[in-house]
């Protein structure tokens, strides 16, 4: 029996320009250094492309990347990452989506794809194991994601697909990739990146397998690590029964949700209208797992009897819960349900769009927005404009175009950019950074702008996972960011799911990494690669000409009016200091020489 | 006597673990259309469905099996001998439910053996969908009817 390493061994090389596909072996060095899937696509990514490139031009390139562990049986390792520079913040775009579209082109034959140019009309790629081609997706374009899903099932049988919807093609900031319907590469505007390629799908049927080096020592890993999964009792029974609805409760408990785009404080009496709890009683059909996953938290949901807002899908999950509910005021849980299943049917990140909405209510409320831009009133609380608002996005009709290119322009635009709740033109998700003071220094630092899953800090701060720390206080934030964005550069990069580290740490993914690749690495060792992903994306940022490190001024200034975190800002300059040093970066966040020497990053 | 697995559609959550463990078991390769187990998800319904082979006591493949290479063991499994057989696929066509498979990549027929005992896909199910029993303790649903009456009747008289 031959062994294998976790790798099937070759990537696509995909020409949208000239129509040339070419099959390249997997760079193993490269794949060592950087481990895989977000990693080493970034490596690929920075191999390979101009950081000043202009996202949405054909010079720009958009790699599809498993992990060696991406289709195997380690916990919910159905993950893949789509990398490119991201049009909505011009710095590195990493989104990472789950389903079963990642599994099936390792079991293709494919590590990964990169794809180049821009065909000079829609097309779609089409892979049945050795068969590549490119096929002409004219009748699919200005179609959404769940059709185009579908006519691919019924012309090509059994085959995951990976597509994009109508906003994608329009180039919205924030159109996602979606695949199996409706799980999302999701965030930065990956979808808009492919739209400008003309590349609607991405189709893929796979009949090979995926082997493993230590076939003994890795289901050994594998049993623990999942054992481990069922045992705990955020992944063993919170998620997979109240899905990740199940924060909105906790994080409003600390006074950390945020209020009418973040004016009103973080503290909210409806909360709990729109809670995991309040979804299991109303709008939940059941619960879902993705490939190999032992969490299932994905909500399998439907409206009925509510007229316009009746439909059938999936979520919302807890970020996408907040952005139409807290921060629009909306506690309507029918409407947010409602707004969700938009963004998945059209392939738009929920957390940019909602907050979008949310920035367009405060400037409607303060007369910054005339009415006769919008064409109807926009104000916070009212749940059928939210729905409105959100379809002519997906619909490019009217305002809806506005609110396509994000909360920072379109407050730019209003002559406000100060009320964009996003850094580095990201809006930031559902934890208040006055409240969670480490989440704040989180969103201040993340390589893709404000994001909640580049190191979670809500761990530690709100769940006391892997140890309880106050989340008032600015002591020892620094650090600990450190070590949960490297280890979440880790986790991404392998092909499991970040939930996963509610229940387990750094040595159980090293151990199953380990047995998959047939390492001999250390766990430190092994963590050190997750320092040279963040360090190499942080290169890149700076090439590509990123912003500081900071967060919007309300968050620095105003400070919280009420709940458990009353009178508190961010203490933002305390912790990068701390942050910076532990990192070993310069006092202005450069990385040193010394650092990336360390790392043996040239980049 | 052969032990049975029993499917709880309404506990799967369409993770195809066990397709994923059952194929590497027999294999050393992680590849869901080597599985002896199916997973099939009907998405209108959100209900999933696991399918495997039941063991039957009238087992069709073995009947019709030519060479012997299917024949029922000590325990009452059901097992394919791959030295004896020669891929004429008539046990693929005879089983009424589908459960033996034939790999186009392998040429070879596949069944589940229930793992000589140790049934990875029930025991690495994360939710139970699948068990292992004695056939003597399959869950009786009659019992399960009769303890929803009893809490009906309960609650009636309190």
């Amino acid at each position: 029996m031959t062994r294998g390493n976790g790798w099937v061994g070759t990537i696509l090389r995909v020409n949208l320009t000239d129509g040339t596909i070419k099959k390249e072996p997997l760079n193993m060095k490269d794949a060592n250094d950087f481990v895989g899937a977000r990693g080493l696509g970034t490596k690929y990514y920075c191999n390979e492309v101009d950081p000043k490139v202009d996202p949405l031009s054909p010079e720009n390139k958009m790699i599809f990347m498993t992990g060696p562990l991406t289709g195997t049986a380690a916990c919910s390792a159905g993950r893949y990452e789509v990398v490119s520079k991201a049009p909505l913040t011009g710095i590195i775009g990493a989104a990472n989506s789950g389903g079963h579209f990642g599994p099936e082109l390792k079991y293709a034959g494919y590590d990964g794809i990169i794809f180049e140019g821009k065909a000079d009309h829609p097309v779609y790629l089409h892979i049945d194991d050795e068969l590549v081609e490119l096929l002409d997706a004219t009748d699919l374009w200005g179609q959404g994601v769940h059709p185009v899903t579908e006519a691919m099932e019924e012309r090509h049988g059994k085959v995951r697909v990976a597509t994009i919807g109508t906003p994608g093609e329009r180039g919205v900031l924030f159109a996602a990739i979606m695949n199996d319907k409706n799980r999302a590469a999701g965030r930065g505007g990956m979808g808009a990146v492919m739209g400008s390629k003309n590349l609607k799908a991405v189709v893929v049927r796979g009949t090979g397998g995926v082997k493993v080096a230590n076939p003994e020592g890795f289901m050994n890993e594998i049993t623990r690590a999942r054992t481990m999964l069922r045992e705990h009792p955020v992944t063993g029974a919170g998620l997979g029964a109240l899905g990740t609805e199940v924060l909105v409760n906790m994080i409003n408990e600390v006074g950390g949700l945020p209020l009418h785009n973040a004016r009103d404080g973080a503290f909210w009496d409806k909360a709990d209208d729109t809670s995991g709890e309040r979804l299991a009683q109303t709008y939940l059909v059941k619960n879902q797992g993705c490939f190999g996953c032992t969490i299932a938290c994905g909500r399998v949901t439907k409206i009925e009897g509510r007229g316009n807002l009746d439909g059938f899908g999936e979520g919302p999950e807890y970020e996408a819960g907040w952005s139409y509910g807290a921060a629009c005021g909306v506690n309507d849980l029918g409407a947010i349900v409602k707004a969700n299943f938009i963004c998945n049917e059209q392939g738009m990140d929920p957390i940019t769009l909602g907050s979008t909405v949310a920035c367009a209510m405060e400037l409607f409320e303060m007369g910054a927005i005339p009415e006769s831009d919008i064409g109807f009133p926009l104000r916070f609380g009212d749940a059928e404009a939210m729905v409105k608002i959100t379809q002519m996005c997906a619909d490019g009709e009217g305002f809806g175009n506005v609110i396509g290119l994000g909360s920072y322009r379109l407050a730019e635009k209003y002559g406000h950019p100060e009320l964009s709740m996003s850094t580095k033109k990201q809006e930031m998700p559902a934890y208040d950074g006055r409240a969670i003071q480490g989440i704040g220094l989180e969103y201040a630092t993340s390589n893709r702008g404000g994001c909640h899953v580049r190191g979670y800090m809500i761990s530690p701060e709100v769940m006391g996972i892997p140890v309880k720390m106050d989340p008032l206080t600015t002591e020892g934030k620094g650090a600990m960011l450190k070590t949960f964005q490297d280890l979440t550069a880790l986790c991404d990069s392998t092909g499991i799911c970040l939930f996963t580290t509610f229940g387990i740490g750094l040595p159980e993914i090293a151990g199953q990494y380990r047995e998959a690749v047939g390492s001999t690495e250390t766990d430190e060792e092994i963590l050190l690669k997750g320092e040279r992903i963040w360090n190499l994306e942080k290169r890149f940022n700076l090439e590509a000409g990123v912003e500081k490190d900071t967060l919007p001024p309300r968050l620095l200034r105003e400070a919280l009016p009420s709940g458990p975190a009353k009178g508190k800002v961010n203490e933002l300059q305390t912790m990068l200091a701390d942050y910076y040093e532990a990192r070993n970066w310069t006092a202005d966040g450069i990385p040193t020489q010394e650092k990336l020497d360390e790392l043996s990053i040239t980049y | 006597m052969a032990k049975q697995l029993v499917v709880d559609p309404k506990k799967c959550v369409s993770c195809r673990t066990c397709e994923l463990v059952c194929s590497f078991k027999h294999n050393e390769e992680f590849n869901p259309r080597l599985s002896n187990v199916s997973v099939f998800h009907y998405e209108e319904a959100a209900i999933t469905v696991p399918i495997m082979c039941m063991q039957c006591d009238e087992a069709a493949c073995a009947a019709i099996c030519p060479t012997g290479a299917l024949k029922r063991n000590a325990d009452g499994v059901v097992t394919h001998d791959a030295n004896k057989c020669i891929v004429c696929k008539m046990c693929v066509s005879a089983c009424p439910l589908g459960n033996v498979s034939y790999s186009v990549a392998k040429k070879k027929i596949f069944k589940c053996d229930l793992c000589d005992g140790e049934t990875w896909c029930a025991v690495h199910c994360p939710t139970g969908a699948i068990s292992v029993v004695d056939p003597d303790e399959v869950p009786d649903k009659k019992k399960l009817a009769a303890d929803k009456m009893k809490a009906a009747v309960e609650e009636v008289c309190a």
